[in-house]
């Protein structure tokens, strides 16, 4: 379990920052802490771009603390170990998600839930509660305790296991706690980014039916044909979303901006489960009409992230499954571009910055 | 020409019945079926008054059809039994709750989920296999399908267990299907009204802390006092509110009043359920972010089957537990009405039905 570490001195690190609400990254220098006894150092490979990436670095929730060195689906090989590691030796791949502590003795840490914990901290300093600084994994080192990295399983790419840090783990929690990973079940996907396309992938690895719902016909080929989703609805097309009523055991709503639930609730069978994976604003609330809550016993859930070893679970099914993220791997000094792109959901489906190759401190690139 | 509601069946019945919106309810002489085969006749002793029961006179739901006789917590004592009936002899004692049949073929009849069945049929206010009215049990008697009645534990008062069939299951489906009865775990049970109360019993029966919500301060001494429950929190006072965040790993809603689920969803522990039972007539605000960030869950109820309802009822009998109630004659019924909508009932009305000049 984590600590705190006492820092005795410091570690250069260089990375990309944004230093206001313009959301604009540039290079910046930092430092991390040394390598305790408990940490592994990683040199980062890849890092995956999340869109809660983007609302940080443009104060989207309006809490942004800057410099803001995002990114938190980090990818690497471990450089470091400290005298008390055992899960990891040098030259091992390894990766680290959205946390990198949490107070070890809380009910939800004590059931593997440290996503969840109270006093969890983040890859990233969220907002500025008087703790040290996070900067996340648009760098080229990372120091974490053992406790927070996962192994990366050997037959998967580094960038397309980068994502699942983030954005798998993600889908993957709430399928297994919530009991939609059953063979057979029919689940429908909301959204199809980041989020969705993985949900599409392990859904269909756990043997369900799989309905892309999306604004954008335009996604419906790739949906079928490559993601090998079932079908396709589009969300705004009201005989196909008639067609479909009471048909799905449950749906996972990745989409973040504010909308109507009452539709999607209506494509659930009896006992059917909706489950929230974004969150539409951060204090708006969603009119809902109670009545298929009672008289058909359908519920609305949530979920965020996942635990430290359901995370590394969840890397071995992808590992046994083979499921990867889409990926368009980009340059670090692409990445303002890329953020633009993100904000229109241009892209399939995520961004990972190839840190390894494009990211290095000034001097040493001539 | 359609026959009056006198002339419909063979067998005569007396009843008290709302003519119109006004929800006022007067004597009606009506009609049941003959006792099938299948089928049990009750004399009907007592009635629950449930909150349904207002709403359904004066047609808040826009779903009521006039002459309507409320009434779906029914106990009595069987009179007659048809000749397949195997469940029940004469002189047993009985209930009835919200349902008097449903199609017995589809996947929740089939799974003892009858109360889900899209052709079930209501006790009142509902259309019968044979396309005549149902009427409920604000009557003298009832026949009903051997499957759809329920024996009714020696050891329960007839009159204060009568609520139980529906306020009872109400409560009871929903803490056995989203796993809410933990023992050492904390309820909260939002609203003290007829759901409420028997909230806050069964989940001392089943082990649970019990924190009553409720926005009148005065209602406090009846719940710790009386009820049994451990805490109450006034859900007006900001800080009380405050102090109890987090703090609940269950949360019964029963109010039925247009209201936000925010202040309800903040007690509520990582993982904690909100089951919400009221039946508002608008739509309620859901905030989503407590739901992700906590892993929450708000889900809804309705009733339950018949085999979980007699297990409900086995369940009360074993705890002792029945409703609180005050006992009217049906000529007293439109006062009562008029206090359950001021919320002015310690907690449920019940009708002496027996005893009543109908």
């Amino acid at each position: 379990m984590s600590e705190l570490q006492e820092e005795q001195s410091h570690q250069i690190a260089f990375g990309w920052a944004a230093t206001d609400s313009s959301g604009i990254l540039h290079p910046f220098h930092f430092t991390r802490r040394v390598n305790g006894q408990n940490d592994i150092t990683i040199k980062i490979l890849y890092c995956g771009i999340r869109h809660s990436d983007l609302h940080l670095i443009r104060n989207d929730l309006g809490i942004s603390s800057y410099p803001i060195v995002p990114g938190h689906e980090i990818v690497g090989v471990v450089t470091q170990v400290g005298t008390k590691v055992r899960n990891f030796k040098l030259g091992d791949k390894a990766g680290v998600g959205g946390l990198i502590g949490s107070c070890g003795s809380c009910d939800q840490c004590q059931n593997d839930l440290e996503n969840y914990c109270p006093k969890r901290m983040h890859t990233t300093t969220i907002f500025d509660n008087g703790g040290d600084k996070k900067y996340g994994g648009f760098s080229d080192i990372f120091v974490v305790d053992q406790h927070f990295a996962f192994s990366i399983p050997e037959n998967l790419s580094l960038e397309g296991v980068a994502p699942l840090l983030g954005a798998g783990i993600t889908v993957f929690s709430p399928m297994k706690f919530y009991g939609l990973d059953k063979p057979g079940m029919h689940v429908g996907v909301v959204g199809l980014g980041g989020l969705g396309h993985l949900a599409v992938k392990f859904a269909k690895a756990f043997g369900m039916k799989v309905t892309v719902i999306s604004t954008s016909p335009s996604k419906m080929r790739e949906a079928i044909q490559h993601l090998k989703a079932d079908s396709f609805i589009v969300s705004h097309d009201l005989k196909q979303m008639q067609a479909a009523m009471g048909t799905m055991d449950g749906i996972f709503d990745t989409v973040y901006p504010h909308h109507p639930l009452m539709p999607f609730l209506n494509l659930l069978k009896f006992n059917g489960k909706l489950i929230m994976l974004s969150g539409p604003g951060l204090e708006k609330q969603t009119e809902l009409s109670i009545m298929p809550l009672i008289f058909e016993r359908k519920m609305i859930a949530g979920s965020s992230a996942g635990g430290m070893k359901e995370t590394q679970d969840m890397l071995t099914f992808a590992a046994k499954h083979n499921i990867t993220a889409d990926v368009e791997v980009i340059s670090m000094g692409y990445v303002n571009k890329a953020m633009d792109r993100l904000a229109k959901g241009d892209v399939h489906y995520r961004f990972v910055v190839d840190i390894a190759n494009t990211v290095r401190p000034p001097k040493s690139i001539s | 020409m359609s026959k009056s509601p006198e002339e419909e069946h063979p067998q005569k019945a007396l009843g008290w019945a709302a003519r119109d919106s006004s929800g006022v309810l007067s004597p009606f002489p009506f009609s049941r079926r003959e006792n099938s085969n299948e089928d049990v006749t009750i004399k009907i002793l007592y009635c629950g008054v449930c909150h349904s029961d207002l709403h359904s006179c004066k047609n808040d739901w826009g779903v009521s059809t006039y002459p309507l006789v409320p009434g779906h917590e029914i106990v009595g004592v069987v009179t007659k039994v048809g000749k397949a009936v195997t469940k029940f002899k004469v002189d047993d004692k009985v209930g009835v709750g919200v349902m008097v049949s449903s199609c017995k073929n589809c996947n929740c009849c089939k799974e003892d989920l009858e109360n889900y069945c899209p052709k079930m049929i209501f006790t009142y206010n509902s259309i019968n296999h044979d396309g005549t009215k149902t009427y409920g049990g604000y009557s003298d008697m009832i026949v009903v399908d051997q499957h759809y009645v329920l024996h009714f534990p020696d050891n329960l008062p007839l009159d204060a267990g009568a609520p139980l069939l529906c306020a009872g299951i109400t409560v009871y489906s929903p803490m056995k299907y989203y796993g809410m009865t933990e023992a050492g775990k904390h309820l909260g049970v939002a609203g003290l009204g007829g759901l409420g109360h028997v909230a806050v019993k069964i989940g001392k029966a089943m082990g649970l802390k019990v924190t009553v919500i409720s926005t009148s301060p005065k209602k406090e001494s009846e719940a710790i006092n009386r009820l049994g429950a451990d805490s109450f929190l006034v859900s007006t006072d900001p800080a009380k509110l405050k102090a109890a965040m987090g703090t609940m790993d269950y949360i019964i809603d029963t109010v039925s009043a247009v209201h936000s689920l925010l202040p309800l969803l903040s007690l509520l522990k990582v993982n904690g359920k909100l089951i919400t039972l009221g039946l508002p007539e608008k739509p309620l605000e859901l905030p989503i972010f407590p739901l992700v960030l906590g892993r929450r869950l708000v889900g809804g109820s309705d009733v339950g089957g018949i085999k979980e309802t007699q297990e409900m009822l086995e369940f009360c009998a074993k705890h002792n537990i029945v409703a609180d109630i005050e006992l009217i004659k049906m000529e007293q019924i439109n006062t009562a009405m008029e206090r359950l909508a001021k919320s002015d009932v310690r907690y449920r009305f019940v009708i002496d039905v027996s005893n009543s000049k109908l």
